[in-house]
């Protein structure tokens, strides 16, 4: 028998736990060549902001041992072509569309939110956690206030599903989950990217020209297990688990853990594949461990 | 359209002091590719893939070359491949060179420097003996592909940095001096930003239609990441182009890259 990959997510039901971490797959269109966006449980988008941002200088990217640092700095196109263009496109191919948005100020992200009210996406992630721009919402992701008060200012212009997305970049990040589920958060995403740096000893310069960056990839995985399993274990809304996710073993931890679907990023820019080889993987998990249902799995970790 | 797969490597041999020149038997991918477009090759126990431009691209053997210089750890495990060994290929990646018919008199130059010069043989190897290459170089231990380029009909001028072969100095004296003569129907080029820039300025003064195929640290190398951005045109509007979906090869206007359409400059 099939094994039945369905999750549900703050009440969006995803036909797998997979989904497409943002910055990563763009608006789904880029990797179509190789297979539609549509065999995953769901695209999260790029950070989108209400105006359209040109980004950071270049380069963004460094590489790190099992990892990457980028430094994008949300280039985007603003939310209204995102409304416009992408999220009809999306959701003709029948995808389940996740919306990142990010902001600087709390009206800027009320008004992004507001704006996609009229349009079919099926939840909002709001990013309160890039670490790339002074502007980037990370200001509110690292206090419990300045979490609440973001989430407090879109649940009060949306009816559709908020999940806020965590940095890692804090000491206590039980805390901020704890006051984004009291705001009436209906999902948390987690993690972000953790800060880095990588300095290029012939030139003495910092690889990236935003001399700082955001680390991803396999060398984050075991930061991100543990803080999905703290958070997990403090809330009662749903938690979806990423950060150097790259193999269906590292997503079937994830949801051990706490997870109720995972996120997948970094792991796609190396192997475009990546997504589909953990779907089947976990499937073929499932079968083997005679699984019917991944809610069988999910935060059974026993913990000693 | 581009794949992503394993292909065997065909041949691979040292052609100068740390470059390599390798053939990889891909014929889906052969089919395809067009010059002045990339593949992005994935290494083992790297996160990051490395972008190299397709040299050549042989559809009868169903085979493309590349040509690359040991620049780090990636390349230099690159190096390492052997005939026989499989690669993972993310390929072709990129917009082209436009290669547009030239009149029967008129000749198309290629300019290229250093480890920019691979990607220019391909799109020379579609006007044969319309060809000029004006080849920079740092040291004549660095020269690569000039015979190559004379076996395919060009006509090949090379230049060092230190003048230990051809002429001292820079490609852009040559081009110059070919511009006065006159009869040049394109220009292609491909080095360093700084080379970039200088043979832009002096083309757009003659009025020749340029392409430049950029560089630039990337992710993804389909246009998903955006890692990759250059400020760039399209329409008159500027935009933030991503070097790998919407270049590597753009044109040049009004010293701004421009976004290439199908239909060229
Ligand atoms: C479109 C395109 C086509 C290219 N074609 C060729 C070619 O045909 N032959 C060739 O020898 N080289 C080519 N390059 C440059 C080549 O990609 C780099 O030399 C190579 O990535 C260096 O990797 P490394 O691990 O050896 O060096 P490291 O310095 O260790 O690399 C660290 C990181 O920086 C990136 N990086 C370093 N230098 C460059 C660079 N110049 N451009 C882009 N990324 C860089 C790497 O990809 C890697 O992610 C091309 C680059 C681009 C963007
Ligand atoms: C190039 C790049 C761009 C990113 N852009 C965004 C973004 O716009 N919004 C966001 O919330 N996260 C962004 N992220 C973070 C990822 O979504 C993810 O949280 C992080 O990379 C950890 O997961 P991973 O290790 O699977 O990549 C980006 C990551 C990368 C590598």
């Amino acid at each position: 028998m099939k094994p039945n990959l369905f999750v549900k997510v703050a009440g969006v039901t995803l036909t797998n736990p997979v989904i497409a971490a943002s910055g990563c797959y763009g608006f789904g269109d880029d990797y179509t060549d190789l297979y539609p966006p549509n065999v995953l449980g769901g695209v999260s988008c790029k950070g989108t902001t209400l105006e359209p941002r040109d980004g950071n200088p270049t380069p963004r990217i460094a590489e790190t041992h099992g990892g990457i640092l980028n430094s994008v700095g949300l280039q985007n196109y603003g939310v209204d072509k995102f409304a416009a263009d992408f999220v009809p496109k999306l959701k003709a191919q029948g995808c389940v569309v996740i919306a990142n948005i990010a902001g600087s100020t709390l009206e800027d992200y009320a008004e992004a939110v507001s704006r996609l009210d009229g349009t079919d996406v099926d939840l909002i992630e709001l990013n309160i956690s890039c670490p790339n721009v002074k502007q980037g919402g990370a200001a509110f992701g690292v206090t419990a206030e300045g979490a609440a008060l973001v989430t407090k200012a879109v649940r009060a212009v949306t009816k559709k599903p908020i999940m806020v997305k965590l940095t890692p970049n804090v000491t206590d990040i039980v805390s901020i989950a704890k006051a984004v589920e009291a705001e009436g958060a209906d999902a948390l995403s987690l993690i972000n990217t953790l800060l880095g740096m990588r300095i290029d000893i012939n030139t003495r310069r910092p690889v990236l020209k935003n001399n700082v960056g955001g680390l991803s990839g396999a060398a984050v995985f075991p930061v991100a297990l543990r803080m999905v399993w703290q958070v997990a274990n403090a809330v009662d809304i749903d938690v979806v688990g990423l950060g150097g996710i790259s193999s269906a073993s590292d997503a079937i931890e994830m949801m051990l853990a706490g997870a109720k679907a995972v996120q997948v990023g970094t792991a796609i820019i190396s192997d475009p594949f990546a997504p589909l080889k953990i779907i089947g993987g976990i499937s073929e998990y499932m079968r083997v461990n005679k699984i019917k249902n991944l809610t069988e799995i999910i935060g059974k970790v026993k913990p000693w | 359209m581009y794949k992503c797969g394993s292909y065997p490597v065909t041949d691979k041999t040292a052609i100068s002091g740390g470059i390599f020149s390798a053939n990889i038997l891909c014929p889906d991918i052969a089919a395809m590719a067009k010059p002045g477009q990339f593949a992005h090759i994935k290494l083992e126990g790297f996160t990051l893939r490395r972008p190299i431009s397709i040299c050549g691209i042989d559809r009868v053997n169903g085979t493309i070359r590349i040509v690359f210089e040991v620049r780090g750890a990636g390349t230099a495990k690159l190096s390492h491949i052997n005939t026989g060994d499989n690669l993972d290929l993310l390929a072709p990646l990129g917009n082209g060179f436009t290669l547009p018919e030239l009149a029967e008199n008129e000749r198309a130059i290629f300019v290229g420097g250093g480890i920019g010069v691979p990607p220019l043989l391909a799109a020379a190897a579609v006007y044969r003996e319309q060809a000029t290459a004006i080849l920079g170089f740092r040291s004549y231990d660095k020269i690569i592909l000039a015979n190559d380029f004379r076996s395919i009909g060009a006509e090949v001028f090379t230049c060092t940095d230190d003048g230990s072969v051809g002429m001292k100095g820079q490609v852009t004296v040559q081009l110059k001096d070919l511009l006065q003569k006159g009869g040049v129907g394109r220009v292609f080029a491909c080095g360093p930003l700084a080379m970039l820039t200088t043979v832009s300025q002096i083309t757009e003064s003659f009025g020749v239609p340029t392409e430049v195929s950029l560089e630039e640290r990337m992710g993804c190398g389909v246009g998903a990441c955006a890692v990759c951005a250059c400020k760039a045109n399209k329409d008159g509007k500027a935009f933030m182009a991503r070097v790998c979906k919407d270049g590597p090869v753009f044109g040049v206007k009004n010293g701004e890259f421009v976004a290439l359409d199908k239909e060229g400059v």
